[in-house]
């Protein structure tokens, strides 16, 4: 009944509806274990988990680490500041050195896009991407698809709006494949200097204006200006940021009653979100989080399954 | 010091585009070490080395304008010796060098180390191009004279681009004392900071940052309007886009003087190549469209282009062997240059004289070296060329120290049998 044939979790490009589906079906089964007083199972019992993050991460990190000791999983972290990395060790060298402990799983988070998938060619563990420079950030777009699927019961048909750094959010670059994949249509909308060449190509409709982007959304995802990866800067203030492409409640006048608003995190509160609709009723954004638990927990067992 | 033993090449198909000769089943002799004559049933003078040519071409000794040697400075990557190694078994009987090497070549001293190298330990002709400004930093023109005066053959800051336009238009109006060469690697940087690979779908798509075609679109207009203002005579190195091509076509129908080049890769490879971050499809200009390599193949039959010139760019595994993002740009390419040109020749797009027109009879005319020809009296700088050889590309079969190519594990088809520089055999397979 296996639906899930990958050793990594290097990206959701590549994945087929139905395997998406199964991880958040097994996701899903994962919720209740989250909710009990003993948060406890023992599938993975003596496996060993590594988190390899070379940038900062709150949520992502423990994410990953509560996943693992959800399921009994051993789990180590290393972060960049603290490691050799900083005595100028490279990231093959630092894998390998890694591997030579024999972990099972290296989740790592990188600056660079496509690191993940260097060191899946250098280790015999399986590797989970947990952000990649501004390629993927697969656990995340699968735990935002959970999120909204709860919601409506399902993701075909509904249109979701991606509001932000397009070009440098890999967040928006895995939502769009994933939404696409299981029948949603995406629209991306954000200052013309921070969307990607030719993301039509990619499934995504580009809107120039918030209003049109969201007229008709079921599902409002705002991101923060990703200022640490644009290099000059690419729009001139945060205050007019806010006032064009900001998510606030005159805004979301335009939207459907229905509609949601979801955030990755972390919040540049009133840059991209204003704090009222961040902490409003219609704000799904610490359900995201729970359920990152859930579906990283998720994809830990699924890859033991096809492993072993 | 003995002289070499005269040669006679037998039986072949000899291919000189200079005299618009293709002729079967014919000999070429080589005496003192220029081309004798060409004909049919030479008898053998005593004590020549008689070569069976049946079955391969016969050609002027191809020339490679743009290529990498390393030397100075970076010989863990390459050498002077083993670039031309890697150059004479690719067929070439001659290289020009770029001068980013460390130090740069921006003076006579460095000219005359990369000759005098050259000349013990090289494999082929080495022909020096010299920076256009000192410490290719864009400030200050080199010396120029001196350096023609040391031997160096044409001036060019690649790997670097002249960012300054009036930096450019001092040099092109400086090098009409000379006649000099003026070779552009041409490159908008503040187009391209931060990008790795070619700007549209697949860098989408793969989540790199992007250099788009205009970057070079740009450059290009620039130093062709600047061409047309100083009168000077401008080469276009690397050209890799179709509206590149469509410039440089405008340009010398106003009677522009500029010459071009592009490389094997770009008329072989799109931005496909890169998926899976492969560092191996990584150079600069990166691997473009589908489209991009059409253009390319038109303007080779067309004349827009005028040459061939690898860029052979050795990198060790310490470059290349990394995140896409962070690993050097550049691939090797003296040794499977000829075969993806050869196969330009099989798809019918090209004809054997324009194909070593643009490897070996144009370079030696842009250049303004010998070579280039086959007529009698010129030096034997000769190649054979068994077009129909097939091998695999492995790293063992590299005579380079590097082994960067997009196309090992590929089978290729056509190479060199042996490169004869000036009546010496430099390689034999």
């Amino acid at each position: 009944m296996s639906g899930f044939k990958f050793k990594h979790i290097l990206g959701l490009r590549g994945l087929s509806r139905q395997e998406i589906s199964f991880i958040l079906d097994t996701a899903e089964s994962m919720k209740e274990i989250l909710d009990r007083p003993i948060k406890k199972v023992p599938p993975l019992r003596g496996r060993t988990i590594v988190t390899l993050f070379f940038e900062p991460s709150t949520r992502t990190k423990l994410s990953f680490e509560l996943a693992a000791k959800r399921l009994s999983a051993d789990t180590v972290g290393i972060s960049k500041a603290m490691s050799s990395v900083v005595k100028g060790e490279t990231l093959i060298d630092t894998a390998r050195n890694i591997e030579a402990m024999r972990p099972d799983i290296i989740v790592m988070r990188h600056s660079m896009s496509g690191a993940p998938h260097l060191i899946s060619r250098y280790v015999d563990s399986a590797v989970i991407n947990a952000g990649d420079g501004i390629n993927e950030h697969p656990s995340q777009a699968l735990l935002d698809m959970l999120t909204v699927r709860e919601h409506f019961g399902t993701l075909e048909g509904l249109k979701l709006a991606i509001i932000g750094d397009i070009k440098h959010s890999r967040v928006a670059h895995s939502n769009i494949i994933g939404f696409n994949t299981m029948g949603a249509e995406v629209v991306v909308c954000g200052p013309g200097t921070m969307l990607p060449p030719d993301i039509e190509a990619m499934g995504a409709r580009v809107a120039r204006r918030v209003e049109d982007a969201i007229d008709g959304a079921d599902v409002i995802m705002a991101l923060r200006i990703q200022k640490e990866r644009q290099g000059a800067p690419l729009f001139p203030s945060e205050r007019e940021y806010a006032q064009k492409f900001g998510i606030n409640a005159r805004i979301l006048e335009k939207a459907k009653d229905t509609a949601i608003i979801m955030h990755p995190g972390p919040i540049n509160r009133g840059v991209e979100l204003s704090p009222d609709i961040a902490d409003s009723g219609r704000s799904v954004i610490l359900e995201q989080v729970t359920n990152g638990v859930a579906v990283r927990m998720a994809l830990f067992t699924l890859i033991f399954a096809e492993v072993s | 010091m003995s002289r070499n033993p005269d040669i006679l090449l037998k039986g072949g198909r000899i291919i000189d585009p200079a005299q618009g000769l293709d002729m079967e089943q014919a000999d070429l002799l080589i005496r003192d070490g220029a081309i004798q004559g060409i004909e049919r049933g030479i008898t053998p003078p005593e004590g020549a080395e008689e070569v069976d040519a049946s079955g391969l071409w016969i050609v002027p000794g191809l020339i490679d304008m743009h290529v990498h040697l390393r030397e100075p400075g970076q010989e863990y990557k390459e050498t002077i010796a083993s670039g031309t190694r890697a150059a004479a078994a690719g067929g070439f009987t001659a290289v020009a060098s770029m001068p980013n090497t460390t130090p740069p070549n921006d003076s006579a001293d460095t000219t005359r180390f990369i000759l005098e190298r050259a000349a013990s330990e090289g494999s082929c002709l080495v022909y020096p191009v010299a920076a256009i400004t000192k410490g290719q930093e864009g400030q200050s023109l080199t010396e120029f004279g001196d350096l023609l005066d040391a031997g160096a053959v044409a001036f060019s800051d690649d790997g670097l681009p002249v960012s300054d336009a009036g930096m450019m238009r001092l040099a092109m109006e400086y090098s009409l004392n000379f006649d000099a060469l003026i070779i552009s690697h041409a490159e908008e940087l503040s187009l391209t900071a931060q990008g790795s690979m070619n700007e549209g779908r697949v860098s989408t798509r793969l989540g790199l940052r992007g250099i788009p075609a205009v970057a070079e679109e740009i450059a290009i207009f620039r130093e062709l309007k600047l061409a047309e203002l100083t009168g000077a005579r401008l080469h276009i190195a690397h050209v890799s886009t179709k509206g590149a091509v469509e410039l440089i076509r405008q340009a010398k129908e106003r009677g522009i003087r500029v010459t071009a080049e592009t490389a094997p890769h770009y008329f072989s490879l799109t931005e496909e190549a890169v998926e899976g971050y492969n560092t191996f499809a990584k150079m600069n200009p990166p691997l473009r469209t589908e489209e991009d390599r059409q253009a390319m193949i038109d303007a080779l039959a067309d004349g827009t282009l005028d040459a061939i010139a690898t860029d052979h760019a050795p990198h060790s595994v310490l470059e290349k062997e990394c995140e896409f993002e962070i690993a050097a740009n550049g691939i090797i390419g003296l040794e499977t240059s000829l075969a993806l040109g050869l196969e330009l020749v099989r798809q019918g797009r090209l004809t054997p004289a324009q194909l070593i027109r643009l490897m070996s009879t144009a370079p030696a005319g842009i250049l303004g070296v010998p070579g280039g020809t086959l007529k009698p009296g010129s030096p034997a700088h000769v190649t054979l060329i068994d077009p129909d050889s097939r091998f695999e590309v492995t790293r063992d079969l590299f005579q380079s120290k590097s082994h960067n190519s997009p196309f090992l594990g590929r089978m290729l088809r056509g190479r060199a049998e042996m490169t004869i520089v000036g009546g010496r055999i430099v390689f034999r397979r």
